[in-house]
């Protein structure tokens, strides 16, 4: 935006969870950061007036997981239609993790990467760098390199780490310099080559398993490596009721841990699979009805701090085949918002949120806490912060297909699902980057 | 979801499973098969049903046995049959399942018995077929990954009926490999669907997948606790990878726990039957005086298994009434 461009946002209803703020309020951006909430600063006039009458106005969402397959895998999303489905979606800033091809494993890529984002000028890219040498568990990385290049913190993505010894000396070398670890809790040989949940339905239709102590040993083994180096862990796409139960303890007990749920996880099971939908072949995989239940208060309690898209785009050519062979992951940017929603009409408003309402609840969970979560200066509509606001319409319904999502990864389990939430417009920096008519 | 083995007339448009499938339309195939078993003792062992009809025996998974009985089966009923072994897996291979299935389609295939290693892979195809409006291709499943095998399972319920008549009062034992068994999985859908009141599972834990009680199975890793008063036993094949490694130690103790001696045998009802869908490892899961002796319905389950692909054949085609 140009230099001193002054943006009012009017007769919106704002939530900004930072600052327990939920109600009709004008907002004031200029200079690329928001000037005021509520009344106009003397001298206040705008360049541009946004009337949000009927609409939310959010801070951007805050996605902890997006695949946006650059550098490697062009045929299944470029940066351009991915950050169009981030503009789609309200989310502006995403955390990339580093399975690419090549891995980020390298300042350099890392710096294409977030060059190649900044020319778009849309969401804000921040990836995370991987843990170990090309994800191989092995080496460890020039992690220091690698933050100055612009890596928030370092991730093993779906490959967990063999040699307990070299998590150990990761976690220790994380450690140094106060990186955190982001580690999907999952066991390096128990449920390898699973693909669905152990349990009745995958040993009914027949399906290699994935049981839940996969993820309970890697989660006992972690909070052991944490007490003796002190790291912090952000705990990825948890999908256990027993895992979650583990993570509650370990928070009690004060280790520095926090974790997330991806956001297909808090609606469905593994019935979702139905007659072997390769649409619900996601990892971790969908688990039990009670466990999906745990993972609904676990994100209402705080046990887990955040929701994330885990937005994977997947070809045609990739996805239409037999399940077992198909590969994992599910379209979830522009998804984000409704499920969320969903989860706060669902679920959130059958419990006792407090004073703070389901929709705020749900609202925190994709943008303060999951900055707090990454260390980012974002997430909030605080005076001086940066201007990135979403503003949409939380009754308005649309109907996913593929032909009204923007992401070339067209493959959601919640396809033909019709959905509350639309965004109307996402603001990034004070510069209006989207908006529909 | 509808299921998607019958049409909208609650009439079998595929064989993908027999989990599903309603009590009558098992008995109408195990009925139309009995009015076939007499055709193979005939002079001219053909029926015209399927007269001008092409079958597509589509193997992605070795196998001589099944494909043979397929074959045998479509040619009884004057269909033209084509074999087609297809050994590597469709992602490997280049050409996609269904880009596959689109090219024979165009050759104008009535029916696909497929065989594939990947659970679910008939029902990929089923799918496929309804979403590119081509109702008149029929698919039956020849075995998919661990998941179904339902024409062995229709087989071993008609060799069941033919020796002991009655389904609900019978106890039945699986023994073996459950972990890995479609036969298995088809067999317990089929079982529970006649009526059978006690269908047990036999095997080490190692075999034994989780969630076998919520198919309405009994569990026993003791083979002699699990044979005893049964009125029929099914033996699975213990495949040569499983043999040695970290599921089980060894073939010789795996027999030593596991396998059917006559002595073993003589814990079960003195007129119970022993079924086995061969394979079979003689020494490694059944002794040779147990699977050459009285009780052995072994080959009459091979006989019967013509029969009861050729009513399934005719009745997903159409052409049986």
């Amino acid at each position: 935006m140009k230099a001193g461009m002054k943006l009012h946002i009017k007769n919106g209803h704002l939530i900004d969870p930072a600052n327990g703020i939920d109600g009709k309020n004008d907002l004031y951006i200029a200079d690329g950061k928001v000037l005021a909430v509520g009344s106009a600063p003397a001298g206040f006039t705008a360049d541009q007036t946004i009337d949000a009458s009927g609409l939310i106005v959010s801070p951007g969402f805050v996605d902890l997981s997006a695949r946006l397959r650059e550098p490697g895998y062009e045929y299944k999303a470029t940066l351009e239609s991915e950050m169009q489905a981030a503009m789609q979606g309200g989310v502006t800033s995403l955390i990339c993790p580093p399975d690419t091809d090549p891995v980020l494993d390298e300042p350099g890529l890392v710096e294409m990467l977030k060059h190649r984002a900044k020319t778009l000028n849309q969401a804000n890219v921040h990836p995370l760098g991987a843990l170990t040498v090309g994800l191989k568990g092995q080496a460890l990385t020039e992690m220091a390199e690698l933050t100055e290049a612009g890596c928030i913190g370092f991730a093993q993505a779906e490959e967990p780490i063999e040699d307990t010894n070299v998590l150990l000396r990761a976690m220790q070398y994380a450690k140094t310099f106060n990186y955190t670890v982001w580690l999907r809790p999952q066991d390096a040989h128990i449920g390898r080559g699973g693909i669905a949940a152990s349990g009745p339905l995958a040993s009914r239709l027949g399906l290699s398993g994935v049981p839940v102590m996969s993820e309970t040993i890697a989660l006992h083994t972690i909070f052991e490596l944490m007490r003796a180096t002190g790291a912090r862990v952000h705990l990825c796409r948890m999908s256990s009721a027993a895992g979650l139960e583990l993570v509650r303890i370990a928070k009690k007990e004060g280790l520095p841990v926090t974790c997330d749920v991806g956001a297909h996880h808090i609606h469905l099971t593994d019935a979702d699979i139905g007659f072997f939908d390769s649409n619900a072949r996601v990892t971790p995989p969908f688990r039990s009805q009670r466990d999906r239940d745990a993972i609904r208060l676990g994100l209402l309690d705080g046990t887990i701090d955040a929701l994330c898209s885990d937005h994977t785009p997947v070809d045609d050519d990739e996805k239409l085949l037999p399940f077992g062979e198909a590969s994992p992951g599910a379209t979830g940017l522009e998804l984000l918002l409704s499920l969320a929603l969903k989860w706060a009409d669902d679920y959130a408003a059958t419990q006792d949120t407090g004073s703070v309402r389901p929709l705020a609840r749900a609202l925190a969970r994709i943008t303060s806490d999951a900055a707090r979560v990454a260390g980012l200066d974002a997430g909030t509509l605080s005076v001086g912060a940066a201007a990135d606001v979403c503003l949409f319409d939380p009754e308005a319904r649309w109907t996913v297909e593929a032909s009204a999502l923007a992401s070339q990864g067209k493959h959601t389990p919640f396809l033909g699902y019709n959905l509350a939430g639309q965004v109307r417009a996402t603001i990034v920096a004070g510069h209006v980057a989207f908006q529909r008519s | 979801m509808l299921n998607p083995q019958l049409n909208k007339h609650g009439e079998l448009q595929h064989l993908l499973s027999i989990e599903g499938l309603p009590k009558s339309i098992v008995n109408h195939i195990l009925d139309t098969a009995s009015s076939f078993v007499g055709i193979s003792d005939r002079d001219v062992k053909k029926v015209p049903l399927m007269r001008g009809k092409s079958v597509f025996n589509l193997f992605f998974e070795n196998s001589t046995r099944t494909r043979t009985t397929f074959e045998i089966a479509s040619k009884r009923l004057s269909a033209d049959v084509i074999n087609l072994n297809i050994q590597a897996s469709s992602a490997s291979k280049g050409e996609s399942l269904l880009d596959t299935i689109d090219n024979l389609s165009a050759m104008h295939a009535d029916m696909f018995v497929v065989r594939h290693a990947q659970s679910g892979a008939p029902y990929l195809i089923a799918k496929h077929l309804h979403d590119t409006k081509q109702p008149h291709v029929h698919v039956v499943n020849a075995g998919d990954g661990r998941h179904a095998h339902p024409t062995q399972g229709l087989l071993d319920m008609y060799t069941i009926r033919h020796y002991k008549k009655d389904f609900t009062n019978l106890t039945v034992a699986i023994v073996g490999d459950i972990l890995h068994s479609r036969v298995a999985r088809s067999d317990i859908h089929a079982l529970t669907t006649l009526g059978v009141p006690e269908v047990r599972a036999i095997g080490p834990h190692t075999l034994l997948p989780g969630g076998l009680e919520q198919m309405g199975v009994r569990t026993f890793t003791n083979m002699e606790e699990g044979l005893k008063g049964v009125d029929v036993i099914i033996m699975l094949r213990l495949q040569n990878e499983r043999m040695s490694g970290a599921l089980l130690p060894s073939a010789q103790e795996y027999f030593k726990s596991y396998g059917l001696t006559p002595e073993r045998l003589a814990l079960a009802k003195p007129d119970a039957i022993v079924m086995h869908p061969g394979p079979m490892n003689r020494g490694v899961e059944i002794d040779s005086a147990v699977a050459d002796g009285p009780q052995a319905v072994i080959l009459p389950q091979v006989t019967f298994g013509i029969a009861v692909r050729m009513a399934v054949m005719s009745i997903v085609a159409g052409t049986q009434g």
